[in-house]
C-alpha cells in the first residue's frame, strides 16, 4: 500500500488515502457525492456496511471514511468495494444520492425507515432574525424549511446531530451565530452554514433557532438510536 | 469502592460501528493491558474493567474474587481481614481477595493508567451494547466514586491459564511513537510529517481520554502553525491531528469522530497502548514505520 493517493479517471473524482493500517479515506470533490457513495455501502441507512469485516463507514462533508478490521478483511478487498460502491453511484447519476432517491420511484414521501417526518412548532428566538437576514417574511421562511426536501449527510458535533443538507437549502444559507450560547434545549430546529440540524440533547450552540419539535432525536435505547442517520430522507411539517 | 484516586471509570472493548452516528469507538485506553487484565482472571473478550489515572484505587471485596492488576507499574498490596498481615503483589498478576478484604492500588512509577479485572467482569448496565465511559460525549456509566457497590457477574468459563503474564510485567515504557503517515501528510509540507519526526515533544497537562496534546521545544506563538483547515472527515483512534498552532494532537479513544484539522500521521495499534501511558511533563518522540 501506498501514501499516493488514487488520482486519474476514477469514478466520482474518488481518491483513496491510508489512514494507519486498518481503515481508508474515501475522498470525493462535493457533499451530494459523498452521500451517493456512503448511500452504496449499505443496504439502509441503519445497515452494517455490505462487505464483511468492515467496521464502520463514515461519512462527512467530502469523504467517507471506512474503518475494517484487518484479520477478517484486507486493504485491497475494501479498496475494491469502494470503486465498485462509486461505479455504481456514478451510473446511477446525481440524483441518485441517498437511499430514498434511490427508492422514490415505489416509495411514498413517509414510507420506510428512511423516510421520516418531523413535526415542529415554528416559535424559535431567531425566527425574525432569520427571516429578516434572507430578505423572506417569516412565512415564506416556514413555507421554505417545510417545502425543501431534507436529506441527513453526516453526524458531526454530538451523537445523534445531523447535517442535513437540502435541494432548496441554497435560500436558507447563513453562518453561525456570532455569539454561540451556552445552552440551547433538546428538540430545537436550527439553522446555520447551508445546513439544517435538531440538537438531539440540551448543549452549547451556535445555530440559529427557528422551531423546536417533540420527536426523540437520540435514544441509547432503543434499536436504532439516531433518528435521523446519515441517508435518512427528512420533511419539516408545520404544527402550526 | 472505598477510593477512586483521580479518575477512575469503567472500560470495556468499546462501542465500535457507531462513528457514524457520532459515536466514537471508546473502549479501554490500553488495550494490551485491558486484555491481559481479563485474560489473567479468566474473562471472555470484551468483561469490563476499572481503569484508574495515578492509581488511587481501593476496594472492599464482598465475597471471594479473582483480580488482577496490569497497566502502569505501581504497588498493589492486599489488606486482609480477620488480622492478618498485608501482601504485596505485582502488576500483571491474578491474585485471590477474601470477603472483606481490601485491595490498594498505588500511584504509579511508571506509566499513567492502571487496569484493574475481576473475574466475572463489572456487570454494570451497558450502553449501546458496552460498559464504557465515554468521557466526549458522557456515554456510558458515570465516573466512579467512593461509595459505589460494582456487581460483578456470573461466570461460566474456563479458568485462567495463566496466572502471571510477563510480558504485563516486564513491559517497556515507550518514549517512541511508531507511525505511518497519516492522508494528509501532504497538504502540510514540512511543516507537518518531517518536523513530527525530527522533534522531541512534552506531554501536556491538558491531555485525556480524548487525546494526548504534545507541546513542542520551543513554543513561541506560531512555530510550525499553519492556516490549513478541511472539511470535517472522520477521524480513528491513533490519528496525529496538527491543529493552526503547531501543536499536534494524537487521538485516544474517546476522540471526536469528525475532525476538520489535518491528520499528518497514524499510530501503529501498539503505539496507540503505549500513548495511553504517558505522562504529563514525558518526553515523547515519533519513527515512521512501514504500513
Amino acid at each position: 500500500m501506498t501514501g499516493a493517493p488514487r488520482a486519474s479517471a476514477s469514478p466520482l473524482g474518488l481518491q483513496l488515502r491510508p489512514v494507519g493500517a486498518s481503515a481508508l479515506l474515501a475522498e470525493v470533490p462535493d457533499a451530494r457525492s459523498a452521500l451517493a457513495l456512503y448511500s452504496r455501502l449499505r443496504a439502509q441507512p441503519s445497515a452494517p456496511p455490505s462487505l464483511d469485516g468492515v467496521i464502520d463507514a463514515v461519512p462527512a462533508e467530502r469523504t467517507v471514511l471506512v474503518t475494517f478490521d484487518p484479520g477478517r478483511t484486507d486493504a485491497a478487498r475494501v479498496r475494491r468495494w469502494l470503486l465498485e460502491a462509486a461505479d455504481a453511484a456514478a451510473a446511477a447519476g446525481p440524483a441518485a444520492a441517498g437511499w430514498a432517491a434511490q427508492g422514490s420511484a415505489v416509495a411514498g414521501p413517509t414510507d420506510g425507515p428512511h423516510r421520516v417526518d418531523i413535526r415542529v412548532t415554528y416559535d424559535g428566538p431567531d425566527l425574525d432574525d432569520v427571516a429578516r437576514t434572507l430578505g423572506l417574511t417569516v412565512g415564506d421562511l416556514i413555507a421554505l424549511h417545510t417545502g425543501t426536501r431534507w436529506t441527513a449527510a453526516f453526524i458531526g458535533f454530538a451523537p445523534g446531530f445531523a447535517y442535513l443538507t437540502g435541494d432548496d437549502a441554497g435560500r436558507l444559507t447563513l453562518p453561525r451565530r456570532s455569539t454561540p450560547r451556552s445552552s440551547v434545549p433538546a428538540g430545537s430546529v436550527a439553522l446555520a452554514a447551508g445546513y439544517c440540524g435538531v440538537y438531539p440533547r440540551e448543549s452549547p450552540g451556535g445555530w440559529h433557532l427557528i422551531g423546536r419539535t417533540e420527536a426523540t432525536l437520540w435514544d441509547a435505547g432503543r434499536p436504532a438510536p439516531a433518528l435521523l442517520a446519515p441517508g435518512t430522507a427528512v420533511r419539516f411539517v408545520d404544527t402550526g | 469502592m472505598l477510593a477512586t484516586g483521580t479518575l477512575t471509570l469503567l472500560q470495556d472493548a468499546g462501542r465500535p460501528g457507531l462513528a457514524h452516528l457520532g459515536v466514537t469507538g471508546s473502549g479501554a485506553a490500553d488495550q494490551g493491558s485491558y486484555r491481559a487484565a481479563n485474560r489473567l482472571v479468566g474473562n471472555a473478550a470484551g468483561e469490563a474493567v476499572l481503569e484508574s489515572v495515578l492509581g488511587g484505587i481501593v476496594l472492599r471485596a464482598r465475597g471471594a474474587l479473582l483480580v488482577a492488576v496490569t497497566g502502569a507499574t505501581g504497588s498493589v498490596v492486599v489488606e486482609r481481614s480477620g488480622g492478618r498481615a498485608a501482601v504485596e503483589h505485582p502488576v500483571g498478576c491474578s491474585f485471590t481477595l477474601g470477603d472483606g478484604d481490601v485491595v490498594r492500588v498505588g500511584p504509579p512509577t511508571q506509566g499513567l493508567r492502571t487496569t484493574l479485572a475481576v473475574r466475572g467482569g463489572f456487570a454494570v448496565p451497558p450502553t449501546l451494547g458496552s460498559r464504557s465511559s465515554d468521557v466526549l460525549s458522557g456515554l456510558g456509566p458515570a465516573p466512579l466514586r467512593a461509595g459505589d457497590v460494582l456487581p460483578v457477574g456470573d461466570v461460566a468459563g474456563e479458568w485462567p491459564e495463566a496466572t502471571l503474564l510477563p510480558g504485563a510485567i516486564g513491559r517497556r515504557w515507550g518514549r517512541m511513537l511508531a507511525v505511518t503517515p497519516g492522508p494528509r501528510a501532504d497538504l502540510v509540507g514540512a511543516a507537518g510529517l518531517p518536523r513530527l519526526l525530527a522533534t522531541e515533544w512534552t506531554v501536556s497537562a491538558a491531555s485525556n481520554r480524548v487525546g494526548v496534546r504534545l507541546v513542542g521545544p520551543q513554543s513561541a506563538p506560531g512555530s510550525g502553525g499553519h492556516a490549513l483547515t478541511l472539511p470535517s472527515e472522520g477521524m480513528i483512534v491513533g490519528a496525529v491531528q496538527l491543529p493552526p498552532s503547531g501543536e499536534p494532537v494524537v487521538f485516544l479513544r474517546d476522540h471526536p469522530v469528525t475532525g476538520g484539522y489535518p491528520v499528518i500521521a497514524v499510530l501503529t495499534p501498539e503505539a496507540v497502548d503505549v500513548a495511553a501511558q504517558l505522562r504529563p511533563g514525558d518526553a515523547v518522540g515519533f519513527e515512521a514505520v512501514h504500513g
